[in-house]
């Protein structure tokens, strides 16, 4: 990119494609309205209210955009599922509650180009027909609250937010929303219901398919952040344009978070499939620390299946068969699925031969066990005793037999809840002993088989 | 003993709520923002202060109030420390942090449960409890002090140094 320049220490390495990033570490750059403006801001925003809403909506289908927030599911797609006879308010929201473990791109957009995603929801917005949206912001990010309010604020100075938008007949209102901490805000109907005022605990579909019965019961669209940025520049160089970026059906870009056992972790955006977790780890990334081997990667967010290093996997059908190994994955959404996992979230997590597989788990399962709800009981009460189960393989007072158990009570959770949190807690737990078996059951102490241990010696001994 | 807001608490209490035209209710978590933060933590007087202020049965805010982690029915410390406990940040050393940060503030935590998550020092300075993950993955072990954010927290003198007024 001519022209601009990066804080030193965060240039983007050569393999990077910097679209939604570009100006993030910027020498020169600020969040403010001035400096937007400065580099084109908001013409999008100017051109789309010229534009028939449908058309919008067709270009960002026809670009293929997927949602960056961990489903993965088409963008354009979702917008056409507001039921075309509706009367009701429609509403948008775009979610900024990023809290999937190894997960860490939106917090920089809020910090540093508040305005390149208020311009997107605006899009967005004007596309679907709302004239009402929320930001839902995590509480533990209260700098960027206050900065996307600031933003907002200035873009509503400018006209380009409130009434008769730039003189289109179009009017919105974009507010900042905080939660409180709950991971479970993050799933859009767990959102809709902490925007209600209540406790987040998930709906049902059907029937609250957000875009039919969302907030208030009215049609709403639920965005990541990375997603409705991605709208401004869909719009400003055309759909054909932006999905020759990327690979077919995995288009566009999108920012990877990486970190644990790597020398240089951090966010990189690459274009979709065109780089393979070897370039991530070996040349992004720097490599391994010295002398260590790769165990295990987690490839999007903490609730992706685990890859084992030494793993070998079959993609595509037919004549297209191939094997890859874990360095030969091209970092998209089809192949992951394809390799049991998921892109997830872009978090990737990655593990060495240093740490155990036990206390990795352990941690990933002490988070879901305080993060469910606590709505349905098979990952309430499975959650927790999942926790339960590792926290006594840690502290080695667990029997073989545990691990089964442990795997039983994963699989029984899985499929039996109303929202993905039943996958997301159960997903790490059955891929771990399905791939680490041996090094778990290593962890346990096999003359603790069939004892009988009351709750009180079991609790101290896992110093609960 | 009702609650007592300053006028100019009520006045962006009230300015905020204008934000949710379609249902004062959507204004629970920001009122309870707005106390939190001024009064350190939502007391019973806080949620029935709430309630009346949003037409609501005060049961429809405690019931908010006792789910989120975020909310805090105890007062913390002049300066409250929140450490990262999730897998980045524990492979980066969050756990000794928080061993360490106990031991440098004269926290003890062995009374820490799950309903009762925080700890506050004997001098009611400062306050400790873990999060669960706090978005900053690849710079860990992160921790916030009241609204601050500290990534790569090696310096442990220095970072609590900033908060020793």
């Amino acid at each position: 990119m001519s022209g601009i320049s990066y804080k030193s220490g965060r240039v983007p390495h050569a393999k990077e494609h910097r679209v939604v990033f570009r100006n993030i570490d910027r020498v020169g750059w600020d969040s403010s309205i001035a400096t937007y403006l400065g580099e084109g801001g908001y013409e999008q925003l100017k051109k789309a209210l010229a534009l028939p809403k449908q058309e919008i909506i067709d270009e960002v289908k026809k670009a293929g955009l997927r949602g960056r927030g961990g489903a993965g599911f088409p963008c354009g797609v979702k917008w056409g599922f507001i039921p075309p006879t509706n009367t009701k308010p429609v509403y948008l929201i775009c979610n900024a509650d990023e809290s999937e473990p190894g997960t860490f791109k939106d917090r920089y957009i809020l910090h540093q180009d508040p305005h390149q995603l208020i311009e997107g929801m605006a899009i967005a917005c004007f596309a679907v027909g709302a004239n009402l949206s929320y930001i839902y912001i995590r509480e533990e990010f209260p700098e960027a609250a206050k900065i996307v309010e600031k933003a907002i604020a200035e873009a509503h100075e400018k006209g380009f937010l409130g009434k008769n938008i730039q003189g289109s007949g179009f009017d919105l209102e974009i507010y900042v929303h905080r939660g409180a901490g709950a991971y479970i805000c993050g799933e859009e109907t767990g959102l809709i219901e902490s925007l209600e005022g209540k406790r987040p605990y998930p709906r049902i579909k059907p029937p609250y398919f957000p875009a039919a019965m969302g907030l208030y019961l009215c049609p709403t669209i639920v965005n990541n952040v990375e997603t409705l940025c991605h709208v401004k520049h869909i719009l400003e160089i055309g759909a054909d344009a932006w999905a020759k970026t990327g690979t077919p059906n995995n288009t566009g870009t999108r920012i990877l978070c990486v970190s644990g056992d790597v020398q240089k972790p951090g966010y990189y955006e690459v274009e979709v499939g065109k780089v393979t977790m070897g370039e991530v780890i070996n040349e992004m990334c720097g490599g391994l620390k010295p002398g260590r081997e790769l165990k295990a990667v987690i490839p999007g967010g903490s609730s992706a299946k685990v890859l084992r290093a030494d793993e070998v996997f079959t993609v595509g059908r037919g004549d297209d068969a191939r094997q890859l190994t874990i360095w030969d994955i091209p970092m998209d959404f089809d192949t992951l699925a394809a390799c049991g996992s998921m892109a997830g979230s872009g978090g990737v997590i990655v593990i060495d031969d240093s740490r155990s597989i036990s206390w990795v788990l352990n941690n990933i399962n002490n988070f879901y066990a305080h993060e469910s709800c606590g709505q349905c009981t098979p990952c309430r009460e499975g959650s927790l005793w999942m926790k339960k189960i590792t926290d006594r393989v840690v502290a080695g007072k667990a029997s073989p037999s545990d691990i089964d158990t442990l795997y039983g009570v994963a699989k029984n959770i899985d499929g039996r809840t109303i929202c993905a949190f039943g996958e997301a807690c159960s997903w790490p737990t059955e891929s771990f002993v399905e791939k680490f078996r041996d090094e778990l059951v290593s962890d346990t102490r096999p003359e603790l088989e069939g004892a009988i241990v009351n709750a009180e010696t079991l609790t101290a001994a896992a110093g609960l | 003993m009702p609650l007592a807001v300053p006028p100019e608490l009520e006045k962006e209490i009230d300015d905020h709520i204008t934000h949710y035209p379609v249902s004062k209710r959507s204004a629970v978590l920001p009122v309870l923002h707005h106390l939190q933060h001024h009064f350190g933590y939502l007391s019973e007087e806080a949620v029935e202060w709430t309630a009346a202020k949003l037409e609501l049965e005060p049961i429809k805010v405690l019931e908010v109030v006792t789910f989120y982690p975020g909310f805090r029915q105890e007062a913390p410390g002049k300066y409250h420390i929140r450490v990262c406990r999730t897998l980045s940040c524990a492979m980066a050393g969050s756990y000794e942090l928080m061993d360490s940060l106990c031991e440098k503030t004269g926290i003890d935590r062995s009374g820490v449960t799950h309903h009762h998550p925080i700890a506050v020092s004997g001098d009611g300075n400062f306050s400790i409890e873990f999060a669960e993950c706090l978005a900053s993955c690849g710079f860990g072990p992160v921790c916030m002090v009241n609204d601050d954010f500290h990534e790569a927290v090696t310096n442990i003198d220095g970072l609590l140094s900033q908060y020793s007024k």
